[in-house]
Formats: structure tokens, sequence, C-alpha cells
């Protein structure tokens, strides 16, 4: 195994509430390396997106961020202004969600994708509206020419997408965030975006970390998995192994609940996990899925199960070792 | 010649913009109107010395009272038989003065307080409890005491008018800020590595213009009329020199005998008032990148 690009150690990430604490992400570990694309799975309120911000110092004020996150070995937690400016944009990038709202609007979009150039790389205005167009098209956007004189709003959902993708790797960085890329757009716009960001990690060398809750975007552009649950990492493995054979019950239950064609037959019903994911003032020495768990011990609500090692890690005390009926 | 081409090209984008919205504004013949209006009132008074058909100071006794289109006095004579026109004419002059002055000063030192209040919210309780120290605090007062500090004139009593106006424009530019900035794109340009000042600069203040410029059309008018509150007061213009203002409430005495003298000024700064906010609005949509798609 390569030495890790980003490497994650022991993040927590605590809120401020006007209802006391609120722990969002409980020691997390996480490692990508070169061209990787680790993705992050879970339910809604696991702590994915928190995770995310997280990495890019994103979060408010009212969190609290504990641990290590390093970058080529430049820690980020706890990092000056100046250090995390010059590191933004450049080394890390991060893809938002909503592609509506994440341009702005009273400037083209290649004069939005040049202020990147011209931040970090002091390009001129001239050299940067070049570079624009080089990169709306290694983004798939047709006539790209004209294309960089258009405002976000004369662009379509997927469009503007691509126009976030390219800005994100207009500095060609080493490590790109997506937060569920392409979860606001249609389907046959999905593939076309996921086409992108394969295409990156590729032909840049870029190492993505992609947020989501859609397996089957999982399945089809992630290396490695990583599922979250309640704050906590409980299952990582290659995309494959994980697929193949789901070992923590609650991987299994999402992969359960996803639908695919003909395994539902006779039932014409999804399997459903039941419950909520739970918000917690404080990570329990205990696994936190144990109310939902259908293999629950008495241990579970004992003791927290910790990540064991190995290619395919999980934390459980039951886990699934039979395959599953999936 | 490559180096000249990629100039060029360069170019493009940033001036075809202006024409752009130069061509959306004269498309509105709203906007084609208040234009008008507001270039017939500037040459108005730039020209007033050469156009006025009387001196605006120039009283005759004889010919007070004199109602409109009597000869020599389109708009006819205040008490003093000084002609109403000339007097609009350069009148003109100082409440453009004072509009434009007091909105200038407004703008400049409200517009940065009021992105710095809804930006860093470390400072937004200092600046905020400052405009609700500057609103407690009466005009009449404040002009007072400029004019005692500075001299009873008319860039002063604008200066005060201006200082008066400050509150409201950083409410006006804060609430636009706290709102922008928890936009996806503000957090986009952060993580693409954007300092502060560059943020401000360049993704929220372009995004606040248009209030800002909507503010300022509103505020021009009400400067004129507060001039008008100062004048009568001995606090702006000296008399017998002409504002607007200072015409209004002057006619005010003997109203019931020569309306005109009150309605003409009355009317010139409704016309002004309007131009200004017609005209603003319409700049308001041009300079909307939408606005192309109505």
């Amino acid at each position: 195994m390569s030495t890790p690009v980003l490497r994650v150690r022991e993040l927590s990430v605590t809120f401020r509430t006007e209802d006391g604490p609120l722990s969002a992400v409980d020691h997390v570990d996480l490692e990508v390396t070169d061209q990787e694309v680790l993705a992050i799975v879970g339910e809604s309120g696991c702590g994915k997106s928190v995770t995310a911000m997280s990495l890019a110092g994103l979060l408010p004020r009212t969190a609290t961020v504990e641990g290590s996150v390093e970058l080529d070995g430049v820690e980020l937690i706890g990092a000056d202004k100046r250090t995390l400016r010059s590191i933004r944009g450049r080394e890390i990038a991060y893809i938002f969600q909503e592609p509506m709202t994440s341009l702005n609007p009273v400037f083209t979009v290649g004069t939005q994708i040049g202020e990147v150039l011209r931040i970090h790389n002091g390009m001129s205005r001239s050299a940067a509206r070049k570079r624009a167009v080089e990169l709306l098209k290694v983004v798939g956007i047709p006539s790209a020419e004209r294309r960089v004189d258009d405002y976000p709003h004369q662009l379509s959902g997927g469009m503007r997408q691509r126009v976030m993708i390219a800005m994100a790797v207009a500095c060609d960085p080493k490590v790109l965030i997506a937060d569920e890329p392409t979860t606001a757009l249609d389907v046959t716009i999905q593939a076309g975006i996921l086409d992108v960001l394969r295409g990156l990690r590729e032909r840049l060398g870029t190492s993505i970390v992609l947020i989501t809750h859609d397996l089957g975007v999982v399945a089809d552009l992630a290396d490695r998995v990583a599922v979250m649950y309640a704050g906590r990492v409980v299952e990582t493995a290659e995309v494959h192994d994980l697929f193949a054979q789901p070992q923590h019950p609650y991987t299994a239950g999402l992969l359960g609940a996803s639908p695919a064609a003909g395994r539902h037959a006779g039932t014409h019903r999804l399997n459903e996990i039941p419950g909520l994911v739970p918000v917690l003032a404080e990570q329990p020495d205990a696994c936190t899925f144990a109310d939902r768990c259908p293999r629950a011990l008495d241990t579970c609500t004992a003791k927290q199960p910790l990540l064991d090692q190995g290619d395919h890690q999980v934390a459980c005390w039951n886990p699934v070792r039979e395959p599953v009926e999936v | 010649m490559a180096v000249a081409d990629v100039t060029v090209q360069a170019g493009t984008p940033l001036s075809s913009r202006r024409r752009k919205v130069v061509r959306r504004l004269l498309r509105n013949p709203l906007a084609i109107t208040g234009l008008a209006v507001l270039a017939i009132a500037v040459l108005a008074a730039v020209f007033a010395p050469w156009l006025a058909p009387h001196e605006p100071t120039q009283t005759n006794l004889g010919q007070a009272f004199a109602p409109p289109g009597t000869a020599g006095h389109l708009l006819g004579t205040d008490d003093l038989g000084r002609d109403v026109l000339s007097r609009i004419m350069f009148g003109l002059r100082a409440s453009l003065h004072v509009g434009l002055l007091a909105v200038a000063t407004s703008l400049a030192i409200g517009v940065p307080l009021g992105l710095m209040a809804g930006y860093f919210r470390a400072i937004d309780a200092l600046i905020s409890r400052f405009t609700d120290l500057v609103l407690a605090f009466p005009f009449l007062i404040l002009a007072v005491g400029l004019a005692a500090i500075r001299g009873a004139s008319l860039g002063n009593a604008a200066i005060a008018i201006g200082i008066a106006q400050i509150p409201g424009v950083i409410r006006i530019v804060r609430s636009e800020t706290l709102r922008l900035k928890s936009l996806d794109f503000v957090a986009a340009a952060i993580v693409e590595g954007a300092g502060d000042p560059w943020v401000l600069g360049r993704h929220i203040l372009p995004n606040a213009a248009s209030v800002i410029i909507v503010q300022a059309t509103v505020a021009i008018p009400a400067a004129i009329l507060g001039e008008a509150v100062l004048s009568f007061l001995g606090l702006g213009i000296q008399p017998p020199a002409p504002s607007l203002g200072t015409m209004l409430s002057d006619a005010q005495q003997f109203a019931s005998r020569a309306p005109w003298a009150a309605v003409m000024p009355g009317l010139a700064i409704m016309l002004l008032a309007l131009a200004f906010n017609i005209v603003g609005d319409s700049l308001r949509d041009a300079l909307d990148p939408k606005a192309s798609r109505r």
C-alpha cells in the first residue's frame, strides 16, 4: 500500500448547541492513497458531510474539532488561516451538493474558474481565461469557448455541476472532496458527472473522497468504502468485498434497502432498517446501532466494538460472516 | 501578435457586459424618460447662469406675485418679485449637490461598515450598536453641532444629512451580507482559498449592488428634502441663494396668494425624485444578468 495522501486520525467533531453538546463525528480514522476513490456512505445524519466539511475546515465556529487531518504531511486541524488558504483550492478542493447556489450569479463561469487560478497561481486575466476554456473542455462542456462567457443561470444543473468540478480541479488538487455531487441531478446527468470524476482521477491523478448515500454511485466509482453510522466508521473495505460480503449488520441493511432489478421479486418491498439514526449528546461505550440491529447481543449495549485490523475492517460484536442473500 | 490577440479576447467579456447593460437600459422606455429628466435637470443646473432668464436673487417688488405665464416670468414670481423659473434652475444646483454629496457620504461610510458587520461576527455587535447610537441621536442636533464646528454651509448640511443616513445603509448592507454569506458560492470561494477581502469584494459586494443602488435612489430625494429642513433653520444654504427645499418652505407663508411659488419647486423635487427612483430601478434590472431572459 502506498503512503496515504490524506490521513485522518481520531477525528471527533462536537457541536455546541442550545440543548448542550452534540456529537457528530466520533474518533474517525480514514486514509486515502494516491488516485484512490474513497466513498463514505451512510444514512442522513451519520456524520458524512460533517466529516467532509471538517477536512476542508468549513465547519462553523460552534463545532469543536479534535484529532488530526494530515494532507501530504501537513496538519490541517488547528492550522492558521494563511496555511489553510494556501492549501484550500490548491491541495484540497471541494464540490458541493447543490450546483444551483454554488456559483456566483453575477459573474460568468469563465471569470469564476479563472478566479481560483488568479488567487493561487497569480495568473493574468487572459491566461486564466484560456485555462478556463481548457478546463471546461476537460469536464466535458460542449463549445467551451462560447460557454465560458455564460452566466450560471444560462446553464443547466448538470452543466453547473461540471463547472463546479472545473473550478475545483483548476489548480490540480491532490484531493477532491465531493459531497453528494450527484444527489441534486437527474439520473442521466449523474452518469455523466461520474464519468467526469473518473476521468479526472485517471488524467490528473486526483484522489477523491466521495460522500454519498447512493450505493449505485459507490459501486460505479469507488475503490474503497467506509460505512459511517452515528458518527463512527463501522465498516471499511474494498468496494467489491463490501458488496459481496458486508460484515456489519448496518451495511447489510443498507445493501438490502437499496433497489436492484430482480432482487425483490415476489415481495415488491425493499427491506428497510427500522428506526432512525440516534442524535447523541455524547458517544456511549456501546454499539450505537444495537437498538436497530437484528443481530444484537448483550455485549453490544455494554461495550463499544472497535474496528478490527486487516483489509476488511468491521466494528461489530456479532458480524455477519456467512454469505448474505442480497 | 499572439499576445495582442489574447489581450483583445480577454477584454471582450468585460466591455461586452458593460455594453449589454447599456443596451438593456436604453431598451426600457421608462429608463430613457428618467434619464432624460435627470439630464435636463443636470444641464439646467450646470448652465443655470447662462440659461436663466433672470438673476435668481434679483427682487422686483412691482412684479411681486406675478402668476405663471406673465411676460418674462414663465413660472411666475414670488413675494419679492423674484423669477421662480430662474430660482428653480439655481435651486437645482444646490439640491443636486446636497443629494449626491449626502448619499456619497453615507455610502462611503455605510457600505464598508455594513459589509464588515455582516461578515465578521466579532465586530457585528460593535457596528450595530454604533448604528443604534447614530439612529438615536437627533438629526437636527447633529446638524447644529456640525454647523457650529465647521460653519453653516451647504456642504456641511450635506455631510450632516449623509451621516444621518448611514444607519439605513449599514442595516441594509449588513442584512444582505448575512444572506449572501450563507450561500454556497461564498463557501465555494473559501474552499478555493479566497481570503476575506476577496470574498467581500468579489462575491458579496457585487451581489449586494442592487440593494445598494435602490437604497441610494431613495436616499437622494430624502437628502434633497432634508436640505430644505436644514436651510429653513439657517443651517444649510444661506438666503437669498435658492434651493428647491428653501423655495418650498418660504412659499408656504403666502401659499394661498401665490400657490405657484410653492407648487413649482415642489413639482421639480417630485420629478427629480421620481427620475432618480426610475433610473435606479432600471439600472438594477439592467445589471441583473438574469434579466436578459425576460
